[in-house]
This record gives structure tokens, C-alpha cells and sequence, in this order.
């Protein structure tokens, strides 16, 4: 599905990624962990294109082609999605528009005929179901006065809608209450299948619980320093993340 | 983001110019010239002894400058200031219209027959001077309505020409609207008999053809009690290096209950990418709500011309009259627009909405002027502003010039303003769904002018909106 290489990749000249290596394979859940200013949401922009940092080593292969060649919108149409951190407002543009227009790019891409209305309004009711969105949000304008709980529950919406085979989700967990935390995850497990897999950026275990991963990684420092199995993620929540930063000192 | 100076923006699509013998005197501006014009108009004496005023009125007057734009003033005895297509079709047979002219309008998308009268839509076509063409007047006329040139207007129905003609915008109003009295040529006249609704959009195209003139255009719309209208002109001109003149006067008359709703898509030749040529727009716009609950509603989309000088305005005279303006006006290149409106409050209850939403891209200045007047008369009056700008790159300018003067404690002014600079976050967003990037902006822009585009009658929501995208390809740095 994915395999990074080595990846390094700096902002503002300052380096972030150090040498980043990380292979995901098709329907695995990763979980990537770590400290603040680890590189964490750096990984997540520099994997969808965005211009703002620069990759000055490495390489990214994703179902078998250079990544990082390719302009931000071939790599969603090529099926990457990233559910933003902090998704933003368009004002004026409906979420429905919006999604029309994606879907349409995505079919389109893929040599699919585009939906009829009909067809994409069945699509819309059926997705925004997975993670209980009322259908006025789908009409109202692309997170415009959304609360946070909305906005990521748009975010997996979205996802739904444009089925990608690799979906990275950068702390999308942040600012959710127990329940909008439970419906996201909900969302993101229906939505698990043995072609498509995902990336899970979070600080914390609790996210985890709902949403299973088959591997744990711990960032540090722009560099992947520590993999394990799920349980990694509870003794992280236990100790903390001071002892691996001692262990890699 | 990478596409920072490359700004390539897309040819400008009406650039043509139709071979069309014309009849044009040589240029200059002097009282013989005015006669000249008068005479092969065959116009009654008052309209010429008015014209003669106003040009006098105009030599005594200085061109503004108060307006935050820069250009080469017009050299007003280079222009010539009559020009029409020589074969001039009579206006009922249709089919009679010069090949040439034909396939002019079908290059600008205006069909003059079946097409337009599915969308129920009648259309008056002026082309440089005079007016070539008018549809439907047939059927308008079964309800009394009069829509027809105005050169036609002062043959046919000169009485209520002379009734209302300059009662909105004086003769001595401003430098080009006194210019404009002395030397209007053609235009676009309409009359809504008391209690008509008009069924269709009524429709002016503005063409500006031969080259070295300048189009002086007169509109005159009276909307008698109880009635309704939606008046919506056009206009575009041929791509040349020189600067042309347009400086037309548009005056609307709303009388007791009656509507006026005008609409405007601008696409005047704006100029090439190095700001060489485009179209001067300096043009008066004003409109009287003259009695009880009276109203007049402006929306523009303003995406032509190299230097704009345009205030739509309302002078709420009646008790309980309504203004509104809405306002969308996108500037490129070089192009430079100085533009709002004129909020006059006279009449008691009196209200007024002011929408303006700018968008500056390239090097372009684009401002937004707007006075609101409450007079001591105006008792309770009402007024809510909001002008928005948004910036696409660095190197262009947003300027808000508000002037706000209360007379009367009793009132409510309102006045919001906002500026933003489009968000990189919201075209990668859209990248990330899969849109490319003129998608992207084409999204945006849209969402951010929404409030102002869907006052356009729905036929010219669709136009409006692609021409904003036209407009705006590669802009964004």
C-alpha cells in the first residue's frame, strides 16, 4: 500500500523529519504516537502535498507510485485522504456542493460514469448515517459554524463518501467528547476492510480503544523510534513518553 | 504557493470586432457636433435646447479626482461621438438584421429570438450608438409596457421623456453625466404602466464596436405605482490598446409600491495582462423611490474595464422606501475599480442594505465607496452595511472609503467590514478532496460572493458565476 523511505522533509529550512521509515500494508491500522513536535502532523501534510514543507530526502511508493511526484489533488484521486486536524471553513459553499464536486473528480479519475442525483443523494444519506450526521449539516456551508464534534464527524463523512484505500487521520480524536469520540470511531471502523488502511495520528491511548491498531509506532524527533503491538500504545499511556526519549538518548 | 507570479489569466473572450459600415463622424466636441448629433436623430428642439445646456454646464466643470484611481484623462476632442452600424434594421423583422450583426450577438450568446424567448426574456441590443434591436415588444406592448430605445422612446412617447428625463441625475450632476446629457446617443427605455407586473426580465446588452468612440448611453426605467420590473444589461467591448470611453447615465423612477430590480453583469474589455488598453466605465447610476413604499433594488457583478467610477445609489424620498445594493466586484491585473453606492434617506421608515464584496487579485485596486445619508426628515430610518473584501495575492489593494452622516437621532446605521486574504488552508483543503486548484478558487470565490450572486435573476447566476471564475483563473499568489 505504502512505503516510506528514509523521508526527510524541513520547513522554514528547519529539518522535521529526520529519516522517517514506515510500511503499511493493505487493511492494517496503523497508529503513529509521540510526543508534541515530534513531526507528527508533519508527516500527515508532507504525505497529501503540502507546498509549505519541503522534502529534501527520501521516498514515499504508494500502490506502486512516487508519491511524492505527484500534485496534491492526483494523490486524493489516487485514494489518499487525510482527515484534517483542524478542517476549514468555506463560507458560502455548501457541504454538498462540495462533496458533489469531490465524488465527481474521484469517479471521474477512476473511469467511473458520474452519479445521478438520485444516486448521490442515496450515497449521502447512507454515509452520513455511519457517523450520525443529520442531513441539515450536509446542507449547510463546508464547516461553517460547526462545532468542533461536527467538524471531525464531517471529516469522516467525507471519507465515507470518497472511499480512499488509505486514509490518515491527524488527531482527530483532539477535542471530542466521549461520545463524538465514539461515533468517529465508529465511523472509521465501518469503514475498515482488507483494502484499505489507515493511519492514526494521536497523543493519546483512549482513541485506541475504539479504534483497534494492528501496529503501534512511537515519532520521535522526526524518526519512528519505537514499533510494537497495541499494547504499546497502553504502557505509552502508563509511562509516558520520558522513557523512550531516554532510551533513544 | 508555487503559481505566486504566474499569473496567466484567460483571454479576454468578447475581444472581437464585427465588420459593419458605419456611419461615424469625425471626432470632436464642440456645439456644431452636438446640433449634428440632435439632427440625424431627428429630435424635438427641447431635447436639442437641453443638450446645448448640458454641454455648456460641462465646459464649466472639472473632471474628478477624488476617486483612488490613476489614468491618462481622455483627450474629449479625440473622441467621435456618434457611430452607427449603417445598415440599421427596422426593429420588427428580426430576420432583416445585417449577417454581421447576427453573428455578433451570437458571439455573445444573445439570440434575440427563440432561444430567449423560451427564457422569457426580452432584449434591446446597442451597438456603439444606437439601438439595433429590441424583442418581444409586441407582446409587452399588450400590457401597455413601453421598452424600446430611448431614441425611439423621444419619437413615440416623448411626453414622459421629457417628464422624467434628468429629474434623477441633473445635467449638472457630476463632469460625466453632464457630458453624457450633451451627447447620449442611444439607450434603453422602459415604462411599467401602474399596477403591471412585468413577466419577463427585460434585458440591455451594451456593445462598444468602431474604435476612437466613446458610448454615451442613456437609461431611463419608470416603474408607475404598483408595478414590478427586473431590468438586467450586459455589456462588453473589442480588445484595443487604446483606452475607450463609456459614460452612460442610468436613471430609475420607482412611484408609489412600484419595484425596480436592476441588474448589471460588467465585462467591459478590462485591459491585457501589462494594463495597456480596456475600457474607462464612469458612469452615473441613481435611482428615485419617489413614493410610499416604493423600492428599488441594484445588484452588480463587476468584472471589466480598466477604471471603474460607479456608485449605483437610491434616494429614498418616499415613507417607508427601500434601497438595497449588492455588490460584487472583482478586479484584476491592472484594473482598477472605484465603486459603491449612495445611500440618500429622506423619506420617513426608510430603509437601506448595502452589500459589497470585493475581490482584488494580480495588481489591481479595487475600493468600495459608499455615503449613507440620514436626513432630519428621515425619521426612523434604518441602514446595515457590509462590505467584505478578499485579497488573492500580495501585490494588489483593498480600500474601504465609508461615509456615514446622521441627521436625525431616531436612526439605525449599521456598518460591518471585513478583509481577508483567500486561505492557502481552503484551496489545500479542496485539493485534498480532489479538486485542482481553479476548481478550488472557483468554489471559493463563489461561496464568499454567494450572498450578492443569488440576487441575480437565475438565468445570469449561471453567467455571473463562470465569468467570476474566467476572471480569476491563475490569479491566486
Amino acid at each position: 500500500m505504502m512505503k516510506i523511505e528514509n523521508l526527510k522533509a524541513s520547513i522554514d529550512g528547519k529539518e522535521i523529519l529526520r529519516g522517517l521509515n514506515l510500511e503499511v500494508k493493505p487493511g492494517e491500522v496503523h497508529a503513529i504516537m509521540g510526543p508534541n513536535g515530534s513531526g507528527k502532523s508533519t508527516l500527515a501534510s508532507v504525505l497529501a502535498g503540502r507546498e509549505d514543507y519541503e522534502v529534501t530526502d527520501g521516498t514515499v511508493t504508494f500502490n506502486g507510485q512516487s508519491l511524492l511526484d505527484m500534485d496534491p489533488e492526483i494523490r486524493a484521486r489516487e485514494g489518499l485522504f487525510l482527515a484534517f486536524q483542524y478542517p476549514v471553513e468555506i463560507p458560502g459553499v455548501s457541504n454538498m456542493n462540495f462533496l458533489k464536486a469531490a465524488v465527481g473528480e474521484m469517479r471521474k479519475h477512476r473511469g467511473q460514469d458520474p452519479l445521478t442525483a438520485k444516486e448521490f443523494l442515496a450515497l449521502v444519506k447512507e454515509k452520513s448515517a455511519l457517523v450520525e450526521l443529520d442531513g441539515q449539516l450536509a446542507n449547510r456551508a463546508v464547516n461553517e459554524g460547526f462545532s468542533g464534534g461536527e467538524k471531525k464527524r464531517n471529516e469522516v463523512f467525507q471519507m465515507a463518501m470518497l472511499e480512499p484505500t488509505l486514509a490518515i487521520l491527524d488527531e482527530t480524536d483532539s477535542g471530542l467528547d466521549i461520545d463524538a469520540l465514539r461515533i468517529v470511531a465508529q465511523g472509521v471502523n465501518a469503514m475498515r476492510s482488507p483494502e484499505r488502511s489507515f493511519v492514526v495520528i494521536t497523543h493519546y491511548q483512549r482513541l485506541l480503544d475504539y479504534i483497534v491498531p494492528d501496529v503501534v509506532h512511537v515519532l520521535y524527533k522526526g524518526q519512528i523510534v519505537k514499533t510494537g503491538p497495541k499494547e504499546l500504545a497502553l504502557e505509552l499511556e502508563e509511562k509516558g513518553y520520558d522513557w523512550i526519549k531516554e532510551t533513544v538518548a | 504557493m508555487e503559481i505566486l507570479d504566474e499569473i496567466t489569466g484567460k483571454d479576454y473572450e468578447f475581444g472581437f470586432t464585427t465588420n459593419i459600415e458605419s456611419d461615424k463622424i469625425p471626432a470632436g466636441l464642440n456645439e456644431g457636433v452636438i446640433r449634428l448629433i440632435s439632427q440625424k436623430k431627428n429630435e424635438p428642439q427641447w431635447l436639442l435646447d437641453w443638450r446645448l445646456d448640458a454641454f455648456k454646464i460641462w465646459q464649466t466643470m472639472q473632471e474628478p479626482e477624488w476617486a483612488h484611481v490613476q489614468y491618462t484623462k481622455p483627450d474629449f476632442q479625440a473622441i467621435s461621438y456618434y457611430a452607427a452600424p449603417k445598415s440599421k434594421p427596422k426593429i420588427n423583422s428580426l430576420d432583416d438584421l445585417d449577417p454581421e450583426m447576427r453573428k455578433t450577438m451570437d458571439k455573445l450568446g444573445i439570440s434575440l429570438d427563440e432561444q430567449k424567448r423560451l427564457n422569457g426574456i426580452a432584449v434591446d441590443f446597442v451597438m456603439d450608438s444606437v439601438s439595433v434591436a429590441t424583442s418581444f415588444k409586441e407582446k409587452l406592448g399588450e400590457l401597455g409596457i413601453i421598452f424600446c430605445s430611448i431614441s425611439e422612446a423621444i419619437q413615440n412617447h416623448g411626453e414622459l421623456v421629457q417628464k422624467y428625463l434628468g429629474t434623477v441625475v441633473p445635467k449638472k450632476d457630476n463632469f460625466y453625466a453632464a457630458l453624457n446629457s450633451a451627447v447620449f446617443t442611444d439607450g434603453s427605455f422602459c415604462y411599467i404602466p401602474k399596477g403591471v407586473k412585468c413577466p419577463m426580465e427585460l434585458s440591455t446588452y451594451f456593445r462598444i464596436n468602431e474604435g476612437g468612440t466613446g458610448q454615451f448611453e442613456r437609461t431611463l426605467v419608470i416603474a408607475d405605482e404598483e408595478s414590478y420590473v427586473s431590468y438586467l444589461e450586459g455589456c462588453t467591448a473589442p480588445q484595443r490598446d487604446e483606452n475607450q470611453l463609456h459614460a452612460a447615465v442610468v436613471e430609475l423612477i420607482a412611484l408609489e409600491r412600484a419595484e425596480i430590480k436592476y441588474s448589471t453583469v460588467q465585462n467591459w474589455y478590462p485591459g491585457d495582462k501589462e494594463g495597456k488598453g480596456g475600457v474607462f466605465n464612469f458612469v452615473t447610476k441613481r435611482g428615485l423611490c419617489d413614493g410610499y413604499k416604493s423600492k428599488i433594488s441594484w445588484t452588480q457583478v463587476e468584472t471589466g474595464s480598466a477604471v471603474t467610477w460607479k456608485y449605483p445609489s437610491c434616494v429614498l424620498k418616499g415613507d417607508y422606501s427601500v434601497g438595497e445594493f449588492y455588490s460584487v466586484a472583482v478586479t484584476n491585473h491592472f484594473q482598477q475599480a472605484d465603486t459603491g453606492t449612495k445611500m440618500i434617506h429622506i423619506g420617513r421608515n426608510s430603509h437601506s442594505t448595502i452589500i459589497s464584496k470585493g475581490i482584488s487579485a494580480g495588481k489591481s485596486n479595487n475600493s468600495y465607496r459608499g455615503l449613507v445619508q440620514i436626513n432630519p426628515s428621515a425619521q426612523n430610518a434604518r441602514n446595515f452595511s457590509q462590505c467584505d473584501s478578499l485579497l488573492m495575492t500580495d501585490q494588489c489593494g483593498a480600500h474601504t472609503f465609508p461615509y456615514i452622516e446622521v441627521n436625525n437621532s431616531t436612526a439605525q446605521v449599521e456598518h460591518e467590514a471585513t478583509t481577508s486574504k483567500i486561505g492557502e488552508d481552503q484551496i489545500f483543503y479542496c485539493l485534498q478532496r480532489g479538486l485542482d486548484e481553479e476548481q478550488a478558487i472557483s468554489m471559493i470565490v463563489n461561496g464568499y460572493a454567494k450572498e450578492v450572486l443569488n440576487k441575480l435573476p437565475m438565468e445570469f447566476a449561471v453567467e455571473a458565476q463562470k465569468l467570476l471564475a474566467i476572471s480569476l483563473e491563475g490569479s491566486v499568489g
